[in-house]
C-alpha cells in the first residue's frame, strides 16, 4: 500500500471525500461518513496507529473535527477532517474502531462542547467537572468571572 | 535444590488506613479557632509583664528574641509548581545555599513555616493549593514567586489562570521575574527575614512589600 494506491482507493470507495495528496494526505469526509471512514482507514489502508484527535472552531462555518492516523508499516499518514457545518455540536465516535480515541474525544468535548455519539465515557477530562463553558469555543470569553479565581 | 524464601519483614499499617480517616483528622484541625494560639499566650502574658515598673524592656527584648529564633529557622515546604521551581531548587542548592540562613526545605507542610509559590497557579491547583496552606503551622509566611503567581505573568488571559495568588492566600513577599534567578528570590527571601523580625506579638503580620509586577 503506498499513498497513491491509499488515494485511488478513497476515490473508489467515498465518493464524497476530497483528498489532497501531500504529506500526510489530507481527506476532508462528509461528516455522516466520518465514522465509516475510520473504519475503513483502520481495516483497509492499513493505518493502525491512531496519532490524535482534536478541533478547530471555524467562527460562523461551525466545527471541523480533525483526527490523525497512520500506517507505520507503509509509511504514510491520513489526516481525516470533517465540517461539522454551523451549529452543530455532535460528531460520531471513532472509539469503537481506535481506542485511543477515548482520551482525545474527552479532551474535545472538554474544550469545544462537541458531543461524540457513541463515546463510552465522555466526561470532563482536563477541566474540574463544575466548569462551566467550553474554553476553547470563539465564543467563549476568557474574562468571564469565575470567583475568587478570575 | 529447594530455594529457601527470603524473609520478608513485615511492614506495619500506615497510621491513616484509608483517606476517609484523613480527611476526617484534618476537618478536626480545622475547627481549630482562628489564629496562632501560643502567640495569643504570649499576648496575654507580655500584657502582664507590662504593668510591671521596666516590664516593657523585658517584653520587647523576648519579642526580639522570639522574632529571631523564627526568622532564623524559616522552614519552606516544598512545592513547586512550574519552570520557577528549577530556580527554586537552584536557590536551596549548594551555591546559593539557603541553608546558611536556617532554611531547609522541608517535604511537610506540617513542620514548615514558609510556602514558596514559584509558578502558575492553575484553577484546579488552587483548591489544593489553600489546603497545603491550611495544614501549615502558625505562624506562617508566603512568598509568591514570579510573574506568574504574583498575577497570572504571561498566562493572564488564559481561562483556566488564577490572576493572582493572592487571591487564594494571603502573600508577603512578591518576587518579580519570569522566572526571578536565585539571586532574586534569595533577595526576596531575605526581605522576609527583615519582615519576620517586625513581627508583632499579636500576630497580626507586617504590611507587605510593594507589589512589583
Amino acid at each position: 500500500m503506498t499513498a497513491e494506491q491509499a488515494t485511488a482507493l478513497i476515490a473508489e470507495r467515498f465518493a464524497g471525500a476530497q483528498v489532497t495528496a501531500g504529506i500526510p494526505l489530507v481527506v476532508m469526509v462528509p461528516p455522516d461518513q466520518w465514522g465509516a471512514f475510520a473504519q475503513f482507514a483502520k481495516e483497509t489502508l492499513g493505518c493502525q496507529f491512531f496519532s490524535f484527535s482534536s478541533a478547530v472552531d471555524w467562527k460562523a462555518d461551525g466545527l471541523e473535527v480533525i483526527a490523525r492516523v497512520e500506517n507505520l508499516d507503509a509509511g504514510f499518514a491520513v489526516m481525516m477532517k470533517t465540517r461539522l457545518g454551523p451549529g452543530v455540536s455532535t460528531c460520531a465516535s471513532m472509539v469503537p474502531v481506535y481506542r485511543g480515541a477515548n482520551w482525545m474525544e474527552r479532551e474535545c468535548w472538554d474544550m469545544f462542547g462537541i458531543r461524540f455519539e457513541g463515546h463510552p465515557d465522555l466526561r470532563r477530562i482536563l477541566l474540574e467537572d463544575s466548569w462551566v463553558g467550553h474554553p476553547l469555543l470563539k465564543s467563549y470569553a476568557v474574562d468571564t468571572p469565575y470567583p475568587p479565581y478570575r | 535444590m529447594a530455594m529457601k524464601p527470603p524473609n520478608v519483614p513485615v511492614i506495619p499499617a500506615p497510621v491513616w488506613r484509608n483517606f476517609k480517616e484523613l480527611q476526617e483528622w484534618e476537618q478536626l484541625h480545622k475547627t481549630r479557632p482562628e489564629g496562632d494560639q501560643h502567640s495569643q499566650a504570649f499576648t496575654s502574658l507580655t500584657e502582664g509583664i507590662h504593668g510591671f515598673p521596666g516590664g516593657f524592656l523585658v517584653t520587647t527584648t523576648a519579642d526580639a528574641f522570639l522574632n529571631w529564633a523564627r526568622k532564623s529557622s524559616i522552614w519552606p515546604v516544598t512545592f513547586g509548581l512550574a519552570c520557577c521551581a528549577i530556580e527554586m531548587m537552584a536557590t536551596f542548592a549548594s551555591r546559593f545555599d539557603v541553608e546558611r540562613l536556617g532554611m531547609v526545605p522541608w517535604a511537610s507542610p506540617r513542620h514548615s513555616d514558609l510556602m514558596i509559590v514559584s509558578g502558575t497557579v492553575t484553577i484546579k491547583m488552587a483548591p489544593m493549593l489553600e489546603r497545603i496552606y491550611a495544614q501549615m503551622p502558625d505562624p506562617k509566611w508566603a512568598v509568591s514567586m514570579g510573574s506568574c503567581s504574583n498575577s497570572g505573568g504571561p498566562f493572564r488571559h488564559g481561562y483556566h489562570v488564577v490572576k493572582g495568588v493572592d487571591r487564594v492566600i494571603p502573600v508577603d513577599v512578591y518576587v518579580p521575574g519570569c522566572p526571578p534567578p536565585p539571586e532574586s528570590l534569595l533577595n526576596g527571601l531575605l526581605l522576609l527575614q527583615d519582615q519576620i523580625s517586625h513581627f508583632r506579638k499579636t500576630g497580626r503580620r507586617a504590611p507587605p512589600t510593594p507589589k512589583v509586577d
